[in-house]
């Protein structure tokens, strides 16, 4: 308790409204007839479909396998029949559809054969790929896969953070589960520390929760602090509590590991508890449905819930809402459809209402007050990044780090002004990003410019060449038949043209089939994945779409 | 676009932020009818009026929507400061051209609301001292000095029809500044200034009253975070450092700090006009290096300019470096190694 506790610049107080969620115990959601389970519920490369239409699955049965590194498996959530694998409505900001498992329900739901994981003697990388195949990803909304955070390697963690501030206003899932659930969130806590090899464990909680202050601090052992935290958004992102509570800073660019600390969310240890405890995928989370609707509480639904489901389980959106909001109102999107499923990264649905949401007031001229200034936790100057943004000077915006901007919010939230600060944000990386990814298309073209040229200047070479040993194997014909009579074998003169000739025809051959490289050889594995996701897309949508790559030229 | 955050902070506004502000100078303006009489109040209302019609005037020719802008209370704040800044009992034509160049020329002509590079109350100022100096340096003198104090219906006559059979003598005296700085070119010593009756305890007459009042409003704004800190501390510091330096070597021709802090515009510069957030430094050390000067500035143009006061000239003159200044003094971001540099030209 005693521990002395870091001051982040910046933040705000919004208007908590915990208590709409937070009185009620955590509601087990009943079976669904259907589930859609997008494949790409974390940060990364969506995982690869291992069903198709038609078959029939299991609950907990692996449905997509993690591709690439940085990516996490998709698993049933009940027994019945994939009736689709297709583009399908999920919770993101782009509203775009995403490729989704679509299951019916058999109503039996049988499961798969669960093996609970030796973790204090299974060899660490094995230990990582079955938490990678039980599909563990982050609860706290970033969703980045588990098993990669949990490889100690080179990084020198000496410190692990257990996040449960949950600083959004509205949500209050970690709450729940902390005050209902503190012995399994410390048991998965426990496996974390074994598998980095940490020192120190801290979790810090908003002095906000009270309960779940006191629930966890009975059941953690003496070895782990549960530390209060002052409640002030937004404490709860990952390099603003690492500061909090341990003072270091983790450096611009770079994650909390660069400093000896790795942050997971209180969720995420629940889920690694009954992934080893009992073999568990991850299979369900805990989700906030708040706001405008009859039983505001928290659910636990499994993945693939289509949150149409999810809002009837909380008594259906009261008349007058007017739109759904996907996790906070500081850092959450508007839900473009209901159809879209529960996800990993969802830890809250609010129901809109004008009283709840007002309507936003006109946007007047920036005064410069610098109030963005000093709500800024990253202690950026958002008017001056506000005004390079609005004039599309993005090299200066980026010159006053605009990267460093974690879009919390806080800047927009006190503008005076009421002017959309994190909207010209985003706006602006998006184009930066957009800029950079057109000069690296520039700079893929020229290189293949310059190849071609390379290829036509080599290929007119090797015709002259070839040309030569024409005219020389006709002049040594000619010789031959003008010699007449002479028609030993033994004639040195000939066989010695004749080697040079079949010298320059293999040098020739070599040189079409071995200096020649494709351009699609020697790639890096980002482009590879890539390419081989077209491929696969492109293999998908048949041949309804038209090749339309340039014909090879190479031979 | 129209993404998160969702929810605004309640009970903000640019409107909000002026009222408040104005409301800081409450207590001022009432010490200053106590001691000077009611014809503040007649400049006061004049300069609102004269402001509200050229900002309407203004919005409609440029095709701005007139409600939220009329609404923000920005120009209504310009108008006070100026007022409070220029002579009271003054011929109205002079509070008609002051928030002419004030509210058009400084602020609309720059583009309006947060695009004015100068302070626009000070460029009115500015105007007027130039144009006019003979109106401009001649204030009410205190109740008690004065023959006589107009009551608030012989100001507003004194304002739109002139003195008449009055003589501006009867009601009007320079400012302390002023007499201080002319008395001492005489060759008078400073016990013998510093006695007459405009002089206070410490400052003018009054003056000096008005000015802790301003002080007192000052401290709300910066207890409210309505402003930080740095610029009202770093004004202050900066006229009480150059004034103490200038007395210590010419006492005879300087007066001291607590003079320079308590006569003219220096609190009211320094908590309501050097702060103004459009035309000031933004980041922290830059406030601190533009109010810093402006002080210095103050005391500088008072004890060599030509003019008795000189906080408009020097928040003008500070206001040209802010651009400068705030570019060279960008704060570092988290999780930055100090010293890095950004935001440089």
């Amino acid at each position: 308790m005693s521990r002395k506790l870091f001051t982040c610049n910046g933040g705000v107080h919004p208007e908590g409204h915990k208590d709409a969620s937070s009185g009620t115990p955590i509601v087990i959601l009943p079976l669904l007839p259907r589930y859609v389970v997008p494949l790409r519920q974390h940060i990364g490369a969506p995982a690869r479909a291992l069903v198709r239409a038609g078959d029939a699955v299991l609950r907990g049965q692996m449905i997509g396998a993690a591709e690439g590194y940085v990516s996490t498996a998709a698993h049933a959530p009940t027994s019945g029949r994939v009736v689709a694998v297709e583009p399908h409505e999920v919770p993101h900001p782009s509203g775009l559809t995403d490729l989704c498992v679509v299951i019916e329900s058999d109503g039996l739901d049988q499961a798969v054969e669960f093996q609970p994981l030796d973790w204090r003697n299974l060899d660490p990388s094995a230990l990582r790929n079955r938490i990678r195949d039980l599909g563990l990803a982050g609860l706290g909304g970033a969703v980045f896969p588990s098993f990669i955070k949990l490889n100690p390697e080179g990084a020198g963690i000496d410190t692990l953070i257990l996040n449960g501030a949950e600083c959004e206003p509205w949500i209050t899932c970690d709450d729940r589960l902390m005050r209902e659930r503190a012995a399994e969130i410390l048991q998965g806590v426990a496996v974390m520390r074994h598998m980095l090899g940490a020192r120190e464990v801290l979790i810090g909680i908003e002095d906000n929760k009270p309960e779940a202050l006191a629930a966890m601090r009975a059941a953690a052992a003496a070895d782990v602090e549960v530390v209060a935290v002052p409640t002030l958004y937004p404490t709860g992102g990952g390099k603003q509590l690492t500061y909090i509570l341990t003072g270091r800073e983790t450096p611009t660019g770079g994650r909390s590991t660069d400093v000896g600390v790795q942050v997971f969310n209180v969720g995420t240890a629940y889920a690694l508890h009954r992934a080893v405890a009992l073999g568990e995928p991850m299979l369900s989370r805990v989700v906030t449905v708040t706001g405008h609707v009859a039983a505001p509480g928290n659910y636990e639904a499994r993945l693939g819930t289509p949150i149409t489901d999810l809002l009837l389980a909380a008594g259906g959106a009261l008349p007058g809402s007017i739109g759904k909001l996907v996790g906070g109102p500081m850092m959450g999107f508007d839900l473009e459809d209901n159809a879209a499923p529960l996800t990993k990264a969802v830890n809250c649905i609010i129901v809109k209402h004008s009283s709840l949401f007002p309507a936003k007031p006109a946007v007047l001229p920036c005064i410069r007050c610098g109030a963005c200034a000093r709500a800024c936790p990253a202690d950026l100057q958002p008017f001056e990044m506000y005004w390079f943004a609005r004039a599309k000077d993005f090299g200066k915006a980026q010159s006053y780090d605009l990267f460093d901007c974690i879009e919390c919010g806080c800047c927009s939230f006190v503008c005076p002004s009421h002017i959309p600060l994190v909207d010209f944000f985003r706006f602006a990386k998006s184009e930066i990003w957009e800029r950079e990814r057109h000069k690296h298309d520039a700079d893929q073209a020229r290189a293949r410019h310059e190849f071609k040229e390379f290829r036509l200047e080599r290929e007119k070479q090797e015709k002259a060449e070839k040309l030569a040993a024409k005219v020389a194997e006709n002049k040594a014909r000619d010789a031959a038949a003008a010699a007449g009579v002479a028609e030993t074998a033994a004639d040195p003169e000939a066989e010695r043209k004749k080697a040079i000739l079949q010298a320059a025809l293999d040098r020739a051959k070599k040189a079409r089939e071995g200096v020649t490289p494709r351009n699609t050889e020697n790639l890096p594995p980002a482009v590879e994945k890539q390419i081989s996701e077209i491929e696969a897309r492109r293999a998908e949508s048949g041949a309804a779409q038209p090749e339309t790559d340039p014909p090879r030229a190479e031979s | 676009m129209n993404g998160s955050p969702y929810i605004l902070s309640e009970n903000n506004s640019v409107t909000v932020v002026m009222l408040k502000v104005l409301a800081a100078l409450i207590p001022g303006v009432i010490a200053q009818v106590w001691f000077f009489g009611p014809g503040i109040l007649v400049s006061l209302s004049l300069c609102a009026l004269f402001a509200i019609g050229f900002e309407a005037f203004i919005l409609l020719m440029r095709g701005i929507p007139l409600k939220p802008f009329l609404s923000d209370g920005s120009v209504l704040l310009t108008a006070c400061l100026l007022a409070l800044a220029m002579p009271t009992l003054a011929p109205w034509w002079l509070y008609l051209v002051g928030v002419f160049f004030a509210v058009v020329v400084a602020k609309h002509l720059y583009g309006g609301l947060g695009q004015n590079l100068f302070n626009p109350a000070m460029v009115g100022y500015a105007a007027l001292i130039v144009s006019f100096p003979v109106y401009m340096t001649q204030w009410a003198a205190p109740v008690g000095v004065a023959h006589v104090t107009p009551n608030l219906w012989e100001a507003f006559d004194l304002v739109f029809a002139g003195g008449g059979s009055i003589s501006p003598d009867a009601y009007t005296s320079a400012t302390v500044l002023d007499t201080w700085k002319t008395q001492v070119r005489q060759g008078l010593g400073a016990a013998e200034i510093l006695g007459q009756p405009i002089f206070g305890r410490a400052g003018g007459r009054g003056q000096e009253i008005v000015a802790l009042m301003y002080l007192g409003g000052g401290l709300l704004l910066v207890s409210n975070r309505l402003a930080t800190w740095h610029i009202p501390f770093a004004f202050l510091a900066g006229i009480a450092a150059t004034a103490g330096v200038l007395h210590l070597v010419e006492p005879a021709r300087h007066a001291g700090p607590l003079f320079h802090l308590l006569s003219g515009g220096a609190m009211l510069g320094a908590f309501f006009i050097a702060t103004d957030p459009v035309t000031a430094a933004s980041t922290p050390l830059g406030k601190l290096i533009y109010a810093g000067l402006a002080g210095f500035l103050t005391v500088i143009i008072r004890a060599y300019g030509g003019y008795p006061d000189g906080v408009a000239f020097a928040v003008l003159l500070m206001n040209v470096a802010v651009p400068f200044i705030d570019a060279y003094t960008q704060p570092r971001v988290f999780g930055h190694k100090h010293g890095g540099k950004r935001g440089k030209p």
